[in-house]
């Protein structure tokens, strides 16, 4: 733990753009299981079914998930240390500060990942946990009937309105931290090219907006219906 | 012109400080700022009052000694120039303008508006310097550097140490002018040679000394009277990643 502290400010970067940039792709893996709760085959029950009992029993998805969850930890963990050592490096404010331009979601990261975390913490209540048999499966319309059943709990936690708008609203601030991660860990890990890096900017942008309105989609079918 | 200043006052590096108010009157707007305040502690003196501390040397824009934080931007409205280039006409008639010194905790206030930057010193003593004598002035085009290269180095050259960068950066992070330095002597051959150590020496002195890290925000490179590049920045975290993993470990 020592040692994970005494790395350079660049190195503690490097590790937290990897980390970032593997749990931004594995947003895309999670939409695309979660697609499949949408009525967009007539199999689509199953096919959700299929692929998360082979995401829940898969012996080399326990290991990503060990990888995942360590991913996880590695992000929060130097987000926060990288953060208090800025808190630190100005302990006299100004008296009118941010008055430069500066890329906007980029002033609010921690803010956002707080938000973030949050959401996290109420995700693994409802899903993960409740898997592992440490919470109650999520009550509504349909019933819940093993700690795998995923899809009826997704249906009941969307069927509640209050959920559905919080989940949404969540999501949009999952956005905004995208937003500037991915362009940020490109940046970090020294690759900008006057050639590429705008490509990669736009690539970052739309990402951030089309990774957060695929997961959006799904509540909004519930709500509407 | 007839202005309010809100100037921070600190009569030494341990006293607390506060704002003070002073109005000047009949400034004319082709003054420049710092004149603006030559004027208004000159009146100061003649009231037998003590006049406001704040740091200039050249008054051209290239010594990078001036280092004002005026109504949140470091060296004020204007884009790409040092508060000393800055005119009284980027501000209107009545206005009221707030002067701060920088503040990062490696820049600590001496008196009122003036900092100790050694900080930035100790970055370029731990390795921004060539460390063999290179002899005298080579011909034209005995050592063959391609253009881009030179006018890369050229720009990163441009940084006058300011500290501007530090000054706006919502961290307070030296990565702009870390990467200025480590940039203009890695891109020339004279410099390659040692860039590997160079960069992670300077980097540690960064660390070090307690300048915060760098998210990417780019208000740097917005502030920059010398319009130094965000590229820099980049250049060196992969020079510092190339280096870590594969040069040979240093010696303390």
């Amino acid at each position: 733990m020592a040692k994970l502290l005494h790395y350079s400010s660049l190195t503690k970067k490097f590790i937290m753009a990897i980390a970032g940039l593997f749990l931004a792709v594995f947003l895309m893996v999670h939409l695309g299981i979660n697609l499949f709760i949408l009525p967009i085959t007539e199999n689509h029950v199953e096919i959700f079914e299929i692929a998360v009992h082979f995401m829940t029993s898969n012996p080399l998805i326990k290991v990503f998930e060990i990888v995942l969850f360590g991913g996880f930890l590695i992000h929060i963990i130097y987000g926060l240390i990288l953060q208090i050592q800025n808190w630190m490096a100005r302990p006299k404010r100004y008296k009118i500060e941010g008055f430069s331009h500066t890329s906007f979601f980029s002033k609010y990261m921690i803010h956002t990942a707080i938000i973030i975390f949050i959401f996290l913490v109420i995700h693994f209540i409802n899903f993960y946990f409740v898997k592992l048999g440490f919470t109650e499966a999520p009550q509504g319309p349909n019933e819940v009937t093993n700690n795998h059943d995923f899809y009826n709990m997704v249906v009941n936690l969307f069927s509640t309105t209050w959920y559905a708008i919080m989940y949404i609203g969540l999501i949009i601030i999952l956005g905004f931290h995208l937003n500037h991660a991915i362009q940020s860990a490109f940046q970090s890990l020294g690759l900008y090219h006057s050639k590429y890096t705008p490509f990669i900017k736009m690539v970052g942008t739309l990402y951030s907006i089309i990774i957060p309105l695929g997961f959006i989609i799904i509540p909004l079918y519930f709500l509407i219906n | 012109m007839d202005l309010t200043l809100k100037i921070w006052r600190q009569e030494n590096a341990q006293a607390r400080g506060k704002f003070e108010t002073y109005k000047v009157t009949g400034i004319s707007e082709d003054a420049s700022f710092l004149e603006m305040l030559d004027i208004l502690n000159e009146s100061m003196v003649d009231k037998v009052q003590l006049p406001i501390a704040f740091d200039h040397d050249c008054r051209e824009g290239i010594c990078g000694m001036c280092s004002l934080y005026i109504n949140g931007r470091p060296h004020g409205p204007d884009q790409g120039i040092t508060v000393c280039q800055m005119h009284m006409r980027n501000f209107k008639d009545g206005s009221t303008i707030v002067i701060e010194p920088w503040r990062a905790k490696p820049f600590p206030v001496i008196k009122d508006l003036m900092i100790d930057r050694s900080a930035f010193d100790l970055i370029i003593q731990a390795g921004g310097y060539v460390s063999v004598h290179t002899g005298g002035v080579p011909d034209a085009n005995s050592i063959p550097i391609k253009k881009e290269h030179a006018e890369l180095a050229m720009d990163a050259a441009a940084c006058i140490g300011c500290g501007a960068c530090v000054a706006t950066c919502k961290n307070a992070s030296a990565m702009l002018f870390v990467s200025a330095k480590v940039s203009q002597m890695a891109l020339l051959p004279q410099g390659k040679i040692e860039a590997a150590r160079r960069v992670q020496k300077m980097v540690a002195e960064m660390d070090d000394l307690g300048f915060g890290n760098c998210t990417n925000t780019y208000a740097c490179e917005a502030e920059c009277p010398k319009d130094i590049k965000i590229s820099n920045i980049a250049r060196m975290n992969w020079q510092f990643l190339i280096a870590k993993v594969g040069a040979q470990k240093m010696n303390a």
